[in-house]
């Protein structure tokens, strides 16, 4: 008779079988599609560009001028500082955004006001980001309605500014954490806040205790979304940044354009690539990650 | 009743302020698209079409809008394609590595697009292959199958795994299974997928700016018509791109929401 | 695959981790019979139906259907056919396309397929019902066409996990009668899980008595209820008396108990000094003597409850043991009565300590 464990084992080896198969088509394109040019990416971050061509002997230097130059580092600093900016608006803006929608507008008109807030979103990316600089240029709309109402002498800058960019940024990212804080908030059992009340708390004591905390999950997600969409974003700062204040996107894209420093810019890319990878690390703990089952 | 009435009154207030913001601009890019002047800000004058006549009479316009579609239309497919088989692998089967390999299909959702961007533009020349829409497809399908991924596997849940057993007990083979059953109950969620993918594929900006030269996509065409500054035909475009996209949402909308009818 | 065929379980063992969900059970089948696998949740009943349908792999025994080994084929390959706890049923398929799945699985012509998937329908009392889609049934047409799916496929056994249990009370009863005359009339064996001791004992031509991956008892429902084997089957199927014991003496078949209330003698085989125990249904329980009715217990009596044609009495004997009583209405006690309680010693079934068959 043959050994009857030998069935179970079968039946493993032949699950994983199929497994391999099925995966085998996503895994190979994106390791060869994405790992390998990363890689790639990562190997030229250590070439240097000579008056010649490339030097292809492997060497830090790269990473040492982008800390060492003033211009660059400084970029770094615009790119977070304009991410946090953005993160702290999206988040004190879209949270009672969610919270209105989710708790202040009747069930069957919650998916209704979802979708409304997503409409401006698509048009395209580009098209929107120039329609800020209309409404923010010195002749815009909102410079033109602020000297109308007397409000200031002379046109404010805004386009062209980091305000323009943070500006701009936060018309979407409002828009992203409000989605994330209300599937958050939608989670909550409701019996919790009643139950809340019932043993006496306020609403302003139902909130700080029981929905906030709860809620800080899709908070997490969507602050974390936000910051690392920004720090890679070009578009924006592009179109409304203005040429003062340099992003590393921008930065990068510059040693790409005049100068065609491809190992210049690998350095420079892989250090965004850090901070999104600490941004992660540090966002991780509070998030709770959807898995299926 | 006042006691009630003016907390909610502010709730809607705050609503509304939110609404303001959130279309302010999309309202100022379709007003000044009807423009009569050389630059679209205030004192509105007009309306006249005249733009959007100038948009459709632009060659450059339209064969870039030719090649988004192209690319859009293929780079989601594959991505819902790939997406779906992973999401088979994980859902139902064993996968050797199981969070390596999770972990590996996700992470491009957090990666810049300029990275991407660059990795393929370096890899590309590297092995002398030019700036092309291929570059540009190949990159949208990175960006794009993660998000396929995630929404596969979501649908992907015991009730389904169920049906899939009765399937099976009754004579169906694992390709009958896939064909017959998980594919179609997969449906609302893969179209749901290819629809998001293209959206995003459609909009894309920076992988394509990095990988195309001479045929472009609409982004990259409407970007060159930025440079030369503020131009109601800009805003023509922009709406134009603005009113097909919220007609393809309508479209699956109905399309969804009929099959679920059905259900 | 249409001959109806024997089912044999062989030593079959299934451990997930440390975690023992079947411990050696071993099943022989007839042709033609309706089996019904009884136990609590976590008896490995399911398990065990997984097991015969394919869906499982059993880490140790062997699965045989008419003599031939089929441990090692999967659910497509077997001539069997399960009714799924929540029926399955494809919901993007209508009705009739459902039932003729199977068919269309073997290959079977589109004609002759749309011909027997109406023959099946009309078998389970749905003629007419082809065209209509899965969201439109009720819970009762739900399971008859999942019942139609598995039978149009002519399998030698047909396996059901729970299938009435998210029935009413009344379409249950109806289902039951159903479900037996479909067995009689294809001929095929029936493999039933169920929680629903009542429901087993309707249905069955033979009652798997399961507990915690082992079977207690096995066989028909009318000796399983009347001479249980353990004290797991006499409790779980029905209610019981149950009063601890020690052998005093025994000889051939026979063996004297001795209780807390008394002496008893009772047929069935233990060795002199083991520690049993004696069960008593209560119909058997008497409040009077006569017709070779012996003393068994004195009791208090805690409570009657009124259940229409009999009354259920509760009560407690001085050594503290539960006592569990069906009386005639005019025969009950008032509560707290001192009752003495008979019965015939060929009612009273003595259980070993062992559970396992």
């Amino acid at each position: 008779m043959p050994n009857p464990a030998s069935h179970e084992v079968a039946a493993r080896r032949r699950d994983t079988r199929r497994g391999m198969l099925l995966v085998a088509p996503a895994a190979l394109y994106t390791l060869a599609i994405f790992l390998v040019p990363l890689a790639v990416t990562a190997a030229w971050s250590l070439f240097t560009r000579t008056a010649g061509g490339i030097d292809t002997t492997p060497t830090l230097a790269n990473y040492a001028r982008f800390f060492g130059e003033s211009a660059q580092l400084t970029a770094l600093w615009n790119s977070l500082e304009v991410s946090a900016l953005v993160t702290v608006a999206s988040v004190l803006l879209g949270y009672p955004l969610a919270y209105a929608i989710a708790f202040h507008v009747p069930e069957r008109w919650q998916r209704l006001a979802l979708v409304l807030s997503i409409l401006p979103f698509w048009t395209s990316y580009v098209v929107r980001s120039y329609a800020w600089l209309l409404v923010l240029a010195p002749n815009g709309v909102v410079n033109q309605a602020l000297v109308g109402l007397g409000l200031v002498d002379e046109p404010v800058r805004i386009a062209y500014t980091m305000a323009g960019t943070v500006l701009g940024f936060a018309h979407f990212f409002t828009m992203l954490v409000a989605l994330t804080v209300y599937a958050s908030l939608k989670r909550i059992n409701p019996r919790l806040m009643l139950a809340a009340r019932d043993l006496g708390a306020g609403p302003v004591a139902t909130f700080l205790r029981i929905t906030l905390p709860l809620s800080m999950p899709g908070v997490a997600t969507g602050a974390f979304l936000t910051f690392v969409l920004t720090v890679g974003d070009y578009v924006t700062p592009q179109i409304l940044g203005g040429n003062t204040t340099l992003v590393l996107p921008q930065a990068i894209l510059l040693q790409l354009g005049r100068r065609a420093d491809i190992p210049m810019a690998s350095a420079m890319a892989l250090v965004l690539m850090l901070v999104v990878v600490a941004a992660y690390l540090v966002a991780g703990r509070y998030m709770k990650l959807e898995r299926a089952p | 009743m006042t006691g009630r009435a003016l907390p909610a009154l502010g709730w809607a207030a705050l609503i509304g302020a939110f609404y303001a913001f959130i279309y302010l601009p999309v309202a100022v890019l379709m007003l000044f698209s009807f423009h009569d002047g050389r630059v679209p800000v205030p004192p509105f004058e007009g309306p006249t079409l005249d733009w959007y006549g100038r948009v459709l009479a632009n060659g450059k316009l339209i064969e870039a809008t030719g090649h988004s579609l192209a690319v859009g239309l293929l780079s989601s497919a594959v991505a819902v394609a790939l997406g779906f088989l992973a999401a088979v692998a994980f859902a139902r089967h064993r996968v050797p590595m199981r969070r390596t390999v999770e972990a590996m299909l996700v992470v491009p959702l957090t990666v810049s697009y300029i990275i991407i961007g660059l990795g393929l533009l370096i890899t590309m020349n590297g092995l002398g292959l030019s700036k092309s829409l291929l570059g540009v497809g190949l990159g949208h399908v990175v960006i794009n199958l993660p998000l396929c991924f995630l929404i596969a596997l979501s649908q992907m849940g015991p009730a389904e795994a169920r049906l899939e057993a009765a399937a099976r007990d009754l004579g169906a083979s694992e390709a009958a299974v896939l064909a017959r059953i998980t594919l179609p109950l997969a449906a609302p969620a893969l179209i749901a997928g290819f629809f998001l993918s293209f959206t995003l594929s459609w909009d894309e900006f920076v992988i394509a700016f990095l990988l195309t030269n001479f045929d472009v996509t609409l982004p990259v065409v409407i970007w060159s018509m930025l440079r030369t500054g503020l131009n109601p035909e800009t805003n023509a475009a922009g709406t134009l791109v603005f009113a097909v996209s919220l007609l393809l949402v309508a479209i699956v909308e109905l399309l969804v929401l009929r099959r679920r009818g059905a259900r | 695959m249409s001959r109806p065929a024997r089912l044999d379980a062989e030593a079959i063992s299934k451990r997930y981790g440390a975690e023992t969900a079947l411990a050696g059970i071993s099943l022989h089948v007839p042709a033609g019979s309706y089996v019904v696998l009884l136990g609590p949740s976590g008896s490995g009943k399911t398990t065990l139906l997984s097991i015969v349908g394919g869906f499982t792999v059993p880490s140790e025994g062997r699965v045989l259907i008419d003599g031939e080994d089929v441990t090692a084929t999967g659910p497509a390959q077997r001539p069997t056919a399960t009714v799924f706890q929540d029926y399955a049923l494809f919901p993007h398929m209508s009705v009739a396309a459902n039932v003729r799945f199977g068919l269309s699985m073997r290959g079977v012509a589109k004609a002759e397929a749309r011909r027997l998937a109406t023959e099946a329908l009309a078998l389970v009392g749905l003629a007419g019902f082809g065209d209509r889609p899965i969201a439109a049934l009720s819970g009762g047409q739900r399971q008859r066409v999942a019942l139609a799916r598995s039978l149009v496929v002519e399998p030698a056994i047909l396996l059901l996990d729970e299938p009435l249990g998210a029935l009413d009370l009344h379409l249950r009863r109806q289902m039951q009668d159903e479900l037996k005359a479909l067995q009689r009339t294809t001929g095929r064996s029936f493999v039933h899980v169920t929680h629903d001791q009542e429901e087993a004992m309707a249905l069955a031509d033979l009652i798997v008595v399961m507990n915690r991956g082992r079977i207690e008892d096995m066989g028909p429902p009318e000796r399983v209820y009347a001479r249980p084997a353990t004290r797991f089957a006499a409790t779980f199927m029905g209610e019981s008396t149950i009063l601890e014991g020690r052998v005093q003496m025994a000889t051939d078949g026979r063996a004297a108990v001795e209780t807390a209330e008394g002496r008893l003698v009772v047929g069935g085989g233990a060795a002199a000094g083991a520690e049993v125990a004696l069960s008593i249904r209560p119909e058997r329980l008497r409040l009077a003597p006569g017709d070779g009715a012996v003393p068994v217990a004195t009791a208090t009596v805690e409570e009657c409850v009124f259940q229409g044609g009999f009354v259920r009495v509760r009560a407690r004997t001085a050594a503290g043991a539960a006592v569990l009583a069906k009386v005639p209405p005019e025969a009950a006690p008032a509560a707290g009565a001192e009752v003495r309680l008979f019965a015939n010693p060929s009612d009273i079934v003595l259980l070993s300590e062992e559970t396992q068959r």
